[in-house]
Protein backbone atom coordinates (compact mmCIF):
# COMPACT_ATOMS: atom_id res chain seq x y z
CA UNK A 1 0.00 0.00 0.00
CA UNK A 2 1.27 3.49 -0.90
CA UNK A 3 0.67 5.03 2.50
CA UNK A 4 1.68 8.53 1.35
CA UNK A 5 -1.12 8.51 -1.20
CA UNK A 6 -3.86 8.25 1.42
CA UNK A 7 -6.00 11.10 2.70
CA UNK A 8 -6.74 11.65 6.37
CA UNK A 9 -10.05 9.81 6.08
CA UNK A 10 -8.43 6.91 4.21
CA UNK A 11 -5.62 6.66 6.76
CA UNK A 12 -8.20 6.61 9.54
CA UNK A 13 -10.06 3.79 7.80
CA UNK A 14 -6.88 1.76 7.25
CA UNK A 15 -5.96 2.23 10.90
CA UNK A 16 -9.42 1.34 12.15
CA UNK A 17 -9.58 -1.78 10.00
CA UNK A 18 -6.13 -2.72 11.31
CA UNK A 19 -4.53 -2.73 7.87
CA UNK A 20 -1.96 -0.27 9.20
CA UNK A 21 -0.64 0.58 12.64
CA UNK A 22 0.04 4.16 13.67
CA UNK A 23 3.74 3.35 13.71
CA UNK A 24 3.66 1.95 10.16
CA UNK A 25 1.86 5.07 8.92
CA UNK A 26 4.33 7.36 10.68
CA UNK A 27 7.35 5.40 9.46
CA UNK A 28 6.12 5.37 5.86
CA UNK A 29 5.68 9.13 5.84
CA UNK A 30 9.03 9.72 7.56
CA UNK A 31 10.66 7.69 4.79
CA UNK A 32 8.86 9.77 2.17
CA UNK A 33 9.94 12.99 3.92
CA UNK A 34 13.54 11.80 4.11
CA UNK A 35 13.54 11.20 0.37
CA UNK A 36 11.91 14.44 -0.79
CA UNK A 37 12.96 16.93 1.87
CA UNK A 38 16.48 17.58 0.45
CA UNK A 39 14.82 18.86 -2.75
CA UNK A 40 11.96 20.82 -1.20
CA UNK A 41 12.97 22.03 2.26
CA UNK A 42 9.35 22.06 3.40
CA UNK A 43 10.32 21.59 7.05
CA UNK A 44 12.38 23.57 9.51
CA UNK A 45 12.44 20.54 11.77
CA UNK A 46 11.20 16.97 11.39
CA UNK A 47 10.51 15.53 14.83
CA UNK A 48 10.94 11.89 13.83
CA UNK A 49 11.64 10.44 17.28
CA UNK A 50 8.83 12.31 19.02
CA UNK A 51 6.44 11.38 16.20
CA UNK A 52 7.29 7.67 16.35
CA UNK A 53 6.85 7.75 20.10
CA UNK A 54 3.39 9.34 19.75
CA UNK A 55 2.49 6.76 17.10
CA UNK A 56 3.57 3.84 19.30
CA UNK A 57 1.57 5.32 22.14
CA UNK A 58 -1.53 5.40 19.89
CA UNK A 59 -0.93 1.75 18.98
CA UNK A 60 -0.55 0.82 22.67
CA UNK A 61 -3.73 2.66 23.56
CA UNK A 62 -5.62 0.90 20.80
CA UNK A 63 -4.30 -2.46 21.97
CA UNK A 64 -5.57 -1.58 25.45
CA UNK A 65 -9.03 -1.03 24.00
CA UNK A 66 -9.09 2.73 24.51
CA UNK A 67 -11.53 4.90 22.60
CA UNK A 68 -9.38 7.01 20.24
CA UNK A 69 -10.08 10.42 18.71
CA UNK A 70 -11.08 11.56 15.22
CA UNK A 71 -7.48 11.89 14.00
CA UNK A 72 -5.95 8.84 15.70
CA UNK A 73 -2.72 7.76 13.92
CA UNK A 74 -2.84 10.63 11.41
CA UNK A 75 0.50 12.44 10.98
CA UNK A 76 0.10 16.20 10.74
CA UNK A 77 2.69 18.92 10.13
CA UNK A 78 2.44 22.28 11.88
CA UNK A 79 3.71 25.67 10.72
CA UNK A 80 6.66 26.85 12.77
CA UNK A 81 4.83 29.84 14.25
CA UNK A 82 2.50 27.53 16.20
CA UNK A 83 3.88 26.66 19.63
CA UNK A 84 4.73 23.03 20.31
CA UNK A 85 5.73 22.26 23.86
CA UNK A 86 9.44 21.48 24.14
CA UNK A 87 9.92 21.52 20.36
CA UNK A 88 11.73 24.49 18.77
CA UNK A 89 9.30 27.04 17.34
CA UNK A 90 11.30 29.59 15.35
CA UNK A 91 8.79 31.49 13.19
CA UNK A 92 11.41 31.22 10.46
CA UNK A 93 13.46 33.81 12.36
CA UNK A 94 16.98 33.94 13.74
CA UNK A 95 15.67 35.84 16.73
CA UNK A 96 13.68 32.76 17.84
CA UNK A 97 16.09 30.07 16.63
CA UNK A 98 16.51 28.73 20.19
CA UNK A 99 12.90 29.19 21.30
CA UNK A 100 11.42 26.10 22.94
CA UNK A 101 7.82 26.87 23.96
CA UNK A 102 6.80 25.88 27.46
CA UNK A 103 3.26 25.13 26.34
CA UNK A 104 1.31 23.74 23.39
CA UNK A 105 -0.85 26.03 21.27
CA UNK A 106 -4.53 25.17 21.77
CA UNK A 107 -4.68 23.75 18.23
CA UNK A 108 -1.77 21.39 19.00
CA UNK A 109 -3.35 20.33 22.27
CA UNK A 110 -6.59 19.56 20.42
CA UNK A 111 -4.76 17.68 17.65
CA UNK A 112 -2.95 15.53 20.22
CA UNK A 113 -6.19 14.87 22.11
CA UNK A 114 -7.74 13.71 18.83
CA UNK A 115 -4.84 11.26 18.41
CA UNK A 116 -2.94 13.09 15.67
CA UNK A 117 0.82 12.53 15.41
CA UNK A 118 2.75 15.81 15.14
CA UNK A 119 5.50 15.00 12.67
CA UNK A 120 7.35 18.29 12.25
CA UNK A 121 7.43 22.05 11.95
CA UNK A 122 7.10 23.56 8.50
CA UNK A 123 9.04 26.35 6.86
CA UNK A 124 7.60 29.83 6.53
CA UNK A 125 8.37 33.44 5.73
CA UNK A 126 9.85 35.01 8.84
CA UNK A 127 7.01 35.89 11.25
CA UNK A 128 4.60 34.97 8.43
CA UNK A 129 5.58 38.10 6.50
CA UNK A 130 5.86 37.23 2.85
CA UNK A 131 4.15 35.52 -0.07
CA UNK A 132 6.88 33.14 -1.22
CA UNK A 133 8.59 31.51 1.82
CA UNK A 134 11.80 33.12 0.58
CA UNK A 135 11.92 35.28 3.73
CA UNK A 136 12.70 32.29 5.97
CA UNK A 137 15.97 32.71 7.88
CA UNK A 138 16.55 28.99 7.23
CA UNK A 139 16.38 29.05 3.43
CA UNK A 140 13.48 28.89 0.97
CA UNK A 141 11.03 26.08 0.27
CA UNK A 142 10.53 24.96 -3.32
CA UNK A 143 7.33 24.24 -5.18
CA UNK A 144 6.93 20.46 -5.63
CA UNK A 145 5.45 21.01 -9.11
CA UNK A 146 8.47 23.03 -10.27
CA UNK A 147 11.61 23.28 -8.19
CA UNK A 148 12.54 26.64 -9.77
CA UNK A 149 9.32 28.14 -8.44
CA UNK A 150 8.24 29.32 -5.01
CA UNK A 151 5.49 27.46 -3.15
CA UNK A 152 3.80 30.74 -2.18
CA UNK A 153 3.73 31.92 1.39
CA UNK A 154 3.87 32.51 4.12
CA UNK A 155 2.75 28.93 4.94
CA UNK A 156 4.77 27.60 1.97
CA UNK A 157 6.27 24.70 3.91
CA UNK A 158 2.86 23.35 4.95
CA UNK A 159 1.49 23.68 1.40
CA UNK A 160 4.53 22.02 -0.17
CA UNK A 161 4.52 19.19 2.40
CA UNK A 162 0.89 18.32 1.58
CA UNK A 163 1.37 18.80 -2.19
CA UNK A 164 4.35 16.42 -2.12
CA UNK A 165 2.35 13.92 -0.04
CA UNK A 166 4.84 14.06 2.82
CA UNK A 167 1.85 14.48 5.14
CA UNK A 168 -1.88 14.11 4.52
CA UNK A 169 -2.65 17.41 6.26
CA UNK A 170 -0.92 20.40 7.82
CA UNK A 171 -1.74 23.56 9.73
CA UNK A 172 -0.84 27.03 8.56
CA UNK A 173 -1.75 30.56 9.54
CA UNK A 174 -3.37 33.19 7.35
CA UNK A 175 -3.13 36.94 7.93
CA UNK A 176 -3.61 38.21 4.37
CA UNK A 177 -3.66 35.00 2.33
CA UNK A 178 -0.86 32.94 3.86
CA UNK A 179 -2.86 29.69 3.80
CA UNK A 180 -4.90 30.14 0.62
CA UNK A 181 -2.19 31.62 -1.62
CA UNK A 182 0.36 28.78 -1.10
CA UNK A 183 -2.58 26.35 -1.29
CA UNK A 184 -3.35 27.71 -4.76
CA UNK A 185 0.28 27.79 -5.89
CA UNK A 186 0.90 24.20 -4.73
CA UNK A 187 -2.46 22.81 -5.88
CA UNK A 188 -3.88 21.76 -2.50
CA UNK A 189 -7.18 22.58 -0.77
CA UNK A 190 -6.58 25.14 1.97
CA UNK A 191 -8.94 26.81 4.43
CA UNK A 192 -8.85 30.06 6.36
CA UNK A 193 -11.68 29.80 8.88
CA UNK A 194 -13.79 32.71 10.18
CA UNK A 195 -11.84 35.04 12.49
CA UNK A 196 -12.51 33.72 15.99
CA UNK A 197 -13.46 30.19 14.89
CA UNK A 198 -10.09 28.68 15.83
CA UNK A 199 -8.15 29.69 18.94
CA UNK A 200 -5.00 31.72 18.33
CA UNK A 201 -3.56 30.81 21.74
CA UNK A 202 0.01 29.74 21.05
CA UNK A 203 0.10 31.18 17.53
CA UNK A 204 2.95 33.69 17.51
CA UNK A 205 1.16 36.96 16.78
CA UNK A 206 1.74 38.87 13.53
CA UNK A 207 -1.43 40.99 13.16
CA UNK A 208 -3.85 39.97 15.88
CA UNK A 209 -7.05 41.27 14.28
CA UNK A 210 -6.33 39.33 11.05
CA UNK A 211 -4.43 36.14 12.02
CA UNK A 212 -6.26 32.82 11.87
CA UNK A 213 -5.05 29.20 11.92
CA UNK A 214 -6.39 26.76 9.34
CA UNK A 215 -5.73 23.42 7.62
CA UNK A 216 -4.26 22.21 4.32
CA UNK A 217 -5.41 18.80 3.11
CA UNK A 218 -5.73 16.56 0.07
CA UNK A 219 -9.52 16.85 0.09
CA UNK A 220 -12.19 19.23 1.36
CA UNK A 221 -13.43 16.37 3.51
CA UNK A 222 -10.08 16.34 5.29
CA UNK A 223 -10.23 20.12 5.79
CA UNK A 224 -13.61 19.62 7.50
CA UNK A 225 -12.27 16.76 9.62
CA UNK A 226 -9.32 18.80 10.87
CA UNK A 227 -11.41 21.97 11.30
CA UNK A 228 -13.92 20.12 13.47
CA UNK A 229 -11.06 19.08 15.77
CA UNK A 230 -9.37 22.49 16.11
CA UNK A 231 -12.44 24.81 16.06
CA UNK A 232 -14.32 26.12 19.06
CA UNK A 233 -14.18 28.56 21.92
CA UNK A 234 -11.04 28.71 24.05
CA UNK A 235 -10.86 30.59 27.33
CA UNK A 236 -7.17 31.27 26.61
CA UNK A 237 -8.02 33.43 23.55
CA UNK A 238 -10.40 36.28 24.33
CA UNK A 239 -11.05 36.78 20.60
CA UNK A 240 -12.12 33.18 20.06
CA UNK A 241 -15.85 33.10 19.43
CA UNK A 242 -18.41 31.44 21.66
CA UNK A 243 -20.74 30.92 18.68
CA UNK A 244 -21.07 27.12 18.86
CA UNK A 245 -18.91 25.41 16.23
CA UNK A 246 -21.27 23.53 13.96
CA UNK A 247 -19.69 20.34 12.62
CA UNK A 248 -18.64 20.99 9.04
CA UNK A 249 -18.31 17.29 8.27
CA UNK A 250 -21.97 16.44 8.87
CA UNK A 251 -23.62 18.21 5.91
CA UNK A 252 -20.66 17.96 3.58
CA UNK A 253 -22.29 15.77 0.92
CA UNK A 254 -25.46 17.87 0.66
CA UNK A 255 -24.77 19.25 -2.84
CA UNK A 256 -25.29 22.78 -4.19
CA UNK A 257 -28.89 22.71 -5.41
CA UNK A 258 -30.24 26.26 -5.03
CA UNK A 259 -26.97 27.66 -3.65
CA UNK A 260 -26.46 31.26 -4.79
CA UNK A 261 -22.94 32.03 -5.96
CA UNK A 262 -21.76 35.60 -6.41
CA UNK A 263 -18.93 36.44 -8.79
CA UNK A 264 -17.53 39.86 -7.83
CA UNK A 265 -16.61 41.81 -10.97
CA UNK A 266 -13.79 43.67 -9.20
CA UNK A 267 -11.81 40.44 -8.73
CA UNK A 268 -11.44 39.99 -12.48
CA UNK A 269 -9.30 43.06 -12.94
CA UNK A 270 -6.46 43.78 -15.37
CA UNK A 271 -3.87 42.27 -12.97
CA UNK A 272 -5.43 38.84 -13.41
CA UNK A 273 -3.59 36.27 -15.52
CA UNK A 274 -6.09 35.15 -18.23
CA UNK A 275 -5.37 31.46 -17.56
CA UNK A 276 -6.37 31.88 -13.91
CA UNK A 277 -9.45 33.87 -14.88
CA UNK A 278 -10.63 31.23 -17.34
CA UNK A 279 -10.21 28.35 -14.91
CA UNK A 280 -12.20 30.22 -12.23
CA UNK A 281 -14.99 30.90 -14.75
CA UNK A 282 -15.02 27.19 -15.61
CA UNK A 283 -15.27 26.33 -11.92
CA UNK A 284 -18.34 28.55 -11.56
CA UNK A 285 -19.89 26.94 -14.67
CA UNK A 286 -19.29 23.49 -13.23
CA UNK A 287 -21.04 24.48 -9.99
CA UNK A 288 -23.94 25.88 -12.03
CA UNK A 289 -24.25 22.59 -13.89
CA UNK A 290 -24.61 20.91 -10.49
CA UNK A 291 -27.55 23.08 -9.44
CA UNK A 292 -26.03 26.31 -8.11
CA UNK A 293 -27.16 29.69 -9.41
CA UNK A 294 -24.40 32.15 -10.27
CA UNK A 295 -24.69 35.90 -10.65
CA UNK A 296 -22.37 38.84 -10.97
CA UNK A 297 -22.04 41.08 -7.89
CA UNK A 298 -20.15 44.27 -7.19
CA UNK A 299 -17.79 44.89 -4.28
CA UNK A 300 -16.68 48.44 -5.03
CA UNK A 301 -14.08 48.79 -2.27
CA UNK A 302 -12.02 45.77 -3.31
CA UNK A 303 -9.19 47.85 -4.78
CA UNK A 304 -8.60 49.45 -1.39
CA UNK A 305 -7.90 46.13 0.26
CA UNK A 306 -4.14 45.86 -0.27
CA UNK A 307 -3.34 49.39 0.98
CA UNK A 308 -5.74 48.91 3.91
CA UNK A 309 -4.25 45.52 4.69
CA UNK A 310 -0.63 46.70 4.62
CA UNK A 311 -1.38 49.61 6.96
CA UNK A 312 -3.42 47.57 9.45
CA UNK A 313 -1.15 44.51 9.39
CA UNK A 314 2.13 46.43 9.73
CA UNK A 315 0.76 48.66 12.50
CA UNK A 316 -0.29 45.61 14.50
CA UNK A 317 2.99 43.87 13.70
CA UNK A 318 5.11 46.80 14.88
CA UNK A 319 3.32 46.58 18.20
CA UNK A 320 3.29 42.76 18.46
CA UNK A 321 6.98 42.44 17.57
CA UNK A 322 8.02 44.95 20.23
CA UNK A 323 8.20 41.95 22.58
CA UNK A 324 11.38 40.66 20.90
CA UNK A 325 13.88 42.53 22.99
CA UNK A 326 16.30 39.84 24.09
CA UNK A 327 15.05 39.74 27.69
CA UNK A 328 12.60 36.88 28.19
CA UNK A 329 13.22 34.58 25.24
CA UNK A 330 14.97 34.43 21.92
CA UNK A 331 18.51 35.28 20.96
CA UNK A 332 20.23 38.23 22.69
CA UNK A 333 22.98 40.14 20.88
CA UNK A 334 26.24 39.94 22.75
CA UNK A 335 28.24 43.04 21.89
CA UNK A 336 26.14 45.63 23.73
CA UNK A 337 27.19 48.55 25.93
CA UNK A 338 23.98 49.07 27.89
CA UNK A 339 20.32 48.07 27.96
CA UNK A 340 19.31 50.36 25.12
CA UNK A 341 22.05 49.14 22.81
CA UNK A 342 21.20 45.54 23.77
CA UNK A 343 17.63 46.13 22.52
CA UNK A 344 18.82 47.76 19.31
CA UNK A 345 21.45 45.17 18.48
CA UNK A 346 19.24 42.22 19.40
CA UNK A 347 16.44 43.39 17.11
CA UNK A 348 18.66 44.59 14.28
CA UNK A 349 20.65 41.35 14.16
CA UNK A 350 17.72 39.05 14.89
CA UNK A 351 15.12 40.24 12.39
CA UNK A 352 15.39 39.82 8.62
CA UNK A 353 14.96 42.67 6.17
CA UNK A 354 11.26 42.20 5.30
CA UNK A 355 10.29 42.03 8.98
CA UNK A 356 12.26 45.20 9.69
CA UNK A 357 10.69 46.94 6.69
CA UNK A 358 7.20 46.13 8.00
CA UNK A 359 8.03 47.20 11.55
CA UNK A 360 9.26 50.49 10.07
CA UNK A 361 6.07 51.01 8.03
CA UNK A 362 3.87 50.15 11.01
CA UNK A 363 5.82 52.39 13.35
CA UNK A 364 5.55 55.24 10.86
CA UNK A 365 1.78 54.93 10.37
CA UNK A 366 1.21 54.83 14.13
CA UNK A 367 3.57 57.70 14.88
CA UNK A 368 2.49 61.12 16.03
CA UNK A 369 1.27 63.27 13.14
CA UNK A 370 0.59 60.38 10.76
CA UNK A 371 -1.86 58.23 12.73
CA UNK A 372 -5.04 59.88 11.38
CA UNK A 373 -3.90 59.96 7.78
CA UNK A 374 -2.75 56.36 7.64
CA UNK A 375 -3.77 53.96 10.41
CA UNK A 376 -7.12 55.55 11.29
CA UNK A 377 -8.05 55.97 7.62
CA UNK A 378 -7.17 52.28 7.05
CA UNK A 379 -9.40 51.16 9.92
CA UNK A 380 -12.24 53.17 8.39
CA UNK A 381 -11.60 51.79 4.96
CA UNK A 382 -11.71 48.37 6.60
CA UNK A 383 -15.27 49.12 7.69
CA UNK A 384 -16.21 49.89 4.08
CA UNK A 385 -14.64 46.63 2.89
CA UNK A 386 -16.61 44.70 5.53
CA UNK A 387 -19.76 46.44 4.39
CA UNK A 388 -19.14 45.19 0.82
CA UNK A 389 -19.20 41.63 2.17
CA UNK A 390 -22.26 42.18 4.34
CA UNK A 391 -24.15 43.52 1.34
CA UNK A 392 -22.99 40.74 -0.98
CA UNK A 393 -24.00 38.05 1.52
CA UNK A 394 -27.53 39.43 1.65
CA UNK A 395 -27.89 38.24 -1.94
CA UNK A 396 -25.63 35.20 -2.23
CA UNK A 397 -24.42 32.28 -0.09
CA UNK A 398 -20.89 31.99 -1.41
CA UNK A 399 -18.55 34.17 -3.48
CA UNK A 400 -16.21 32.71 -6.12
CA UNK A 401 -12.99 34.50 -7.09
CA UNK A 402 -9.42 33.69 -8.13
CA UNK A 403 -7.13 32.99 -5.15
CA UNK A 404 -4.10 34.65 -6.71
CA UNK A 405 -3.53 36.89 -9.74
CA UNK A 406 -0.96 34.47 -11.22
CA UNK A 407 0.45 30.94 -10.81
CA UNK A 408 3.71 30.23 -8.95
CA UNK A 409 6.63 32.47 -9.94
CA UNK A 410 10.37 31.81 -9.95
CA UNK A 411 12.51 32.14 -6.85
CA UNK A 412 14.02 35.62 -6.62
CA UNK A 413 11.64 37.08 -9.22
CA UNK A 414 9.79 39.42 -6.85
CA UNK A 415 12.18 39.71 -3.92
CA UNK A 416 13.69 43.04 -4.95
CA UNK A 417 10.34 44.76 -5.37
CA UNK A 418 8.36 44.57 -2.12
CA UNK A 419 5.30 46.34 -3.50
CA UNK A 420 4.98 43.82 -6.32
CA UNK A 421 5.08 41.01 -3.75
CA UNK A 422 2.41 42.79 -1.67
CA UNK A 423 0.08 42.98 -4.68
CA UNK A 424 -0.06 39.17 -4.76
CA UNK A 425 -2.43 39.44 -1.78
CA UNK A 426 -4.95 41.42 -3.80
CA UNK A 427 -7.66 38.71 -3.80
CA UNK A 428 -6.98 37.23 -0.37
CA UNK A 429 -6.35 40.15 2.03
CA UNK A 430 -9.92 41.48 1.71
CA UNK A 431 -11.17 38.29 3.33
CA UNK A 432 -9.02 38.76 6.46
CA UNK A 433 -10.09 42.39 6.73
CA UNK A 434 -13.73 41.25 6.76
CA UNK A 435 -13.01 38.21 8.96
CA UNK A 436 -15.01 35.80 6.79
CA UNK A 437 -13.97 32.21 5.96
CA UNK A 438 -12.51 31.25 2.57
CA UNK A 439 -11.12 28.14 0.95
CA UNK A 440 -8.76 27.81 -2.01
CA UNK A 441 -9.21 24.77 -4.25
CA UNK A 442 -7.13 23.55 -7.16
CA UNK A 443 -9.09 24.23 -10.37
CA UNK A 444 -6.68 23.63 -13.23
CA UNK A 445 -3.14 23.76 -14.57
CA UNK A 446 -1.26 26.52 -16.36
CA UNK A 447 0.45 25.79 -19.71
CA UNK A 448 3.71 25.54 -17.73
CA UNK A 449 2.21 22.77 -15.62
CA UNK A 450 1.61 24.85 -12.48
CA UNK A 451 -1.54 24.58 -10.37
CA UNK A 452 -4.24 27.25 -10.49
CA UNK A 453 -6.64 28.05 -7.65
CA UNK A 454 -10.23 29.16 -7.18
CA UNK A 455 -11.25 30.86 -3.94
CA UNK A 456 -14.67 30.31 -2.43
CA UNK A 457 -15.70 32.75 0.30
CA UNK A 458 -18.45 32.24 2.87
CA UNK A 459 -20.25 34.43 5.36
CA UNK A 460 -19.16 34.62 9.04
CA UNK A 461 -19.28 31.19 10.72
CA UNK A 462 -20.81 29.60 7.61
CA UNK A 463 -17.98 27.07 7.16
CA UNK A 464 -20.49 24.20 6.79
CA UNK A 465 -22.12 25.79 3.70
CA UNK A 466 -18.77 26.95 2.31
CA UNK A 467 -17.20 23.51 2.65
CA UNK A 468 -20.29 21.79 1.24
CA UNK A 469 -19.99 23.88 -1.94
CA UNK A 470 -16.23 23.23 -2.02
CA UNK A 471 -16.75 19.48 -1.54
CA UNK A 472 -19.32 19.35 -4.35
CA UNK A 473 -16.92 21.14 -6.68
CA UNK A 474 -13.98 18.92 -5.74
CA UNK A 475 -15.93 15.73 -6.39
CA UNK A 476 -17.09 16.92 -9.80
CA UNK A 477 -13.74 18.39 -10.80
CA UNK A 478 -11.89 15.19 -9.85
CA UNK A 479 -8.63 17.05 -9.31
CA UNK A 480 -7.23 14.46 -6.94
CA UNK A 481 -8.12 11.55 -9.23
CA UNK A 482 -6.32 13.30 -12.09
CA UNK A 483 -3.18 13.91 -10.06
CA UNK A 484 -0.01 13.12 -11.98
CA UNK A 485 3.43 12.30 -10.60
CA UNK A 486 5.63 15.09 -9.29
CA UNK A 487 8.64 15.98 -11.48
CA UNK A 488 10.73 14.71 -8.54
CA UNK A 489 9.07 11.31 -8.63
CA UNK A 490 9.65 10.93 -12.36
CA UNK A 491 13.37 11.51 -11.84
CA UNK A 492 13.66 8.84 -9.15
CA UNK B 1 4.67 60.92 0.43
CA UNK B 2 8.45 61.00 0.33
CA UNK B 3 10.40 59.57 3.22
CA UNK B 4 13.97 60.88 3.53
CA UNK B 5 16.82 58.75 4.90
CA UNK B 6 16.79 61.09 7.94
CA UNK B 7 13.12 60.34 8.57
CA UNK B 8 13.85 56.64 8.18
CA UNK B 9 16.51 57.10 10.86
CA UNK B 10 13.95 58.69 13.19
CA UNK B 11 11.42 55.87 12.66
CA UNK B 12 14.15 53.29 13.26
CA UNK B 13 14.97 54.92 16.59
CA UNK B 14 11.29 54.67 17.60
CA UNK B 15 11.30 50.97 16.68
CA UNK B 16 14.66 50.21 18.37
CA UNK B 17 16.28 49.25 15.08
CA UNK B 18 19.61 50.22 13.50
CA UNK B 19 20.57 50.15 9.83
CA UNK B 20 23.61 51.06 7.76
CA UNK B 21 23.63 54.31 5.74
CA UNK B 22 23.07 52.31 2.59
CA UNK B 23 20.11 50.53 4.16
CA UNK B 24 18.54 53.83 5.21
CA UNK B 25 18.69 54.95 1.57
CA UNK B 26 17.01 51.76 0.36
CA UNK B 27 14.41 51.84 3.14
CA UNK B 28 13.54 55.45 2.34
CA UNK B 29 12.87 54.45 -1.27
CA UNK B 30 10.85 51.33 -0.39
CA UNK B 31 8.77 53.12 2.24
CA UNK B 32 8.12 56.04 -0.11
CA UNK B 33 6.91 53.64 -2.81
CA UNK B 34 4.57 51.91 -0.40
CA UNK B 35 3.25 55.18 1.03
CA UNK B 36 2.64 56.52 -2.49
CA UNK B 37 0.61 53.42 -3.17
CA UNK B 38 -1.48 53.61 0.01
CA UNK B 39 -2.25 57.27 -0.78
CA UNK B 40 -5.24 55.95 -2.73
CA UNK B 41 -7.08 55.52 0.58
CA UNK B 42 -7.47 59.32 0.64
CA UNK B 43 -9.96 58.97 -2.22
CA UNK B 44 -12.41 57.33 0.17
CA UNK B 45 -14.95 59.52 1.90
CA UNK B 46 -14.86 58.16 5.43
CA UNK B 47 -16.38 61.16 7.21
CA UNK B 48 -19.35 59.11 8.42
CA UNK B 49 -17.54 55.79 8.82
CA UNK B 50 -16.44 54.44 12.15
CA UNK B 51 -13.16 52.50 12.29
CA UNK B 52 -13.06 48.70 12.63
CA UNK B 53 -10.76 47.73 15.45
CA UNK B 54 -12.53 44.51 16.49
CA UNK B 55 -14.22 42.03 14.22
CA UNK B 56 -16.40 40.29 16.75
CA UNK B 57 -19.32 42.09 18.24
CA UNK B 58 -19.61 39.83 21.26
CA UNK B 59 -18.06 42.50 23.48
CA UNK B 60 -15.55 42.00 26.23
CA UNK B 61 -14.58 38.48 27.17
CA UNK B 62 -14.55 38.30 30.93
CA UNK B 63 -13.89 35.21 32.95
CA UNK B 64 -14.58 34.55 36.61
CA UNK B 65 -11.96 36.03 38.85
CA UNK B 66 -10.66 32.78 40.26
CA UNK B 67 -7.08 31.75 40.71
CA UNK B 68 -5.62 29.20 38.29
CA UNK B 69 -2.29 27.46 38.27
CA UNK B 70 0.29 29.57 36.47
CA UNK B 71 3.82 29.03 35.21
CA UNK B 72 6.48 27.95 37.64
CA UNK B 73 9.64 30.06 37.89
CA UNK B 74 11.61 27.34 36.14
CA UNK B 75 9.18 27.32 33.20
CA UNK B 76 8.94 31.09 32.96
CA UNK B 77 12.73 31.38 32.89
CA UNK B 78 13.32 28.39 30.62
CA UNK B 79 13.96 30.53 27.52
CA UNK B 80 15.72 33.45 29.21
CA UNK B 81 18.88 34.48 27.34
CA UNK B 82 20.43 35.35 30.70
CA UNK B 83 19.19 34.78 34.20
CA UNK B 84 20.30 35.66 37.68
CA UNK B 85 18.73 33.43 40.29
CA UNK B 86 14.97 33.61 39.81
CA UNK B 87 15.11 36.68 37.61
CA UNK B 88 15.64 37.73 34.03
CA UNK B 89 19.01 39.41 33.88
CA UNK B 90 19.54 42.57 31.78
CA UNK B 91 22.52 44.92 31.35
CA UNK B 92 22.93 47.55 34.03
CA UNK B 93 20.30 50.31 33.75
CA UNK B 94 21.32 52.79 36.47
CA UNK B 95 25.01 53.66 36.57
Amino acid sequence: MDVHRLSVRELRAAFEERQLSAEEICQALLTRIERLEPHLHAFIRVTAEEALEQARDIDRRRAAGEQLGALAAVPIAVKDNICTRGVLTTCGSKILQNHRPIYDATVCRRLRQAGAVLIGKTNMDEFAMGSSTENSAFGPTRNPWSLECVPGGSSGGSAAAVAAEMVPAALGSDTGGSIRQPGALCGVPALKPTYGRVSRYGLVAFASSLDQIGPFGKTVEDLALVLDVIAGHDACDSTSSDVPAEHALDGLEGGVEGIRIGVPREYFSSELDPEVGRSVEEAVKLLESLGARARSVSMPNTRFSVPTYYLVATAEASSNLARYDGVRYGVRAQDHRDLRSMYHKTRSQGFGSEVKRRIMLGTYSLSSGYYDAYYLQAMKSRSLIRRDFEEAFREVDVLATPTTPCPAFRLGEKLKRPLEMYLLDIYTATINLAGVPAVSLPCGWSKQGLPLGVQLIGSHFQEPVLLRVARTYEKARRFREERHALPLENKA
Amino acid sequence: MKITPEEARHIAALAYLDFSDQEYEALATHLSDILDYVEMLRELDTSNVSPTSHLLESGEAFRDDVGRPSLSETEALANAPERGGDHFKVPKIIG
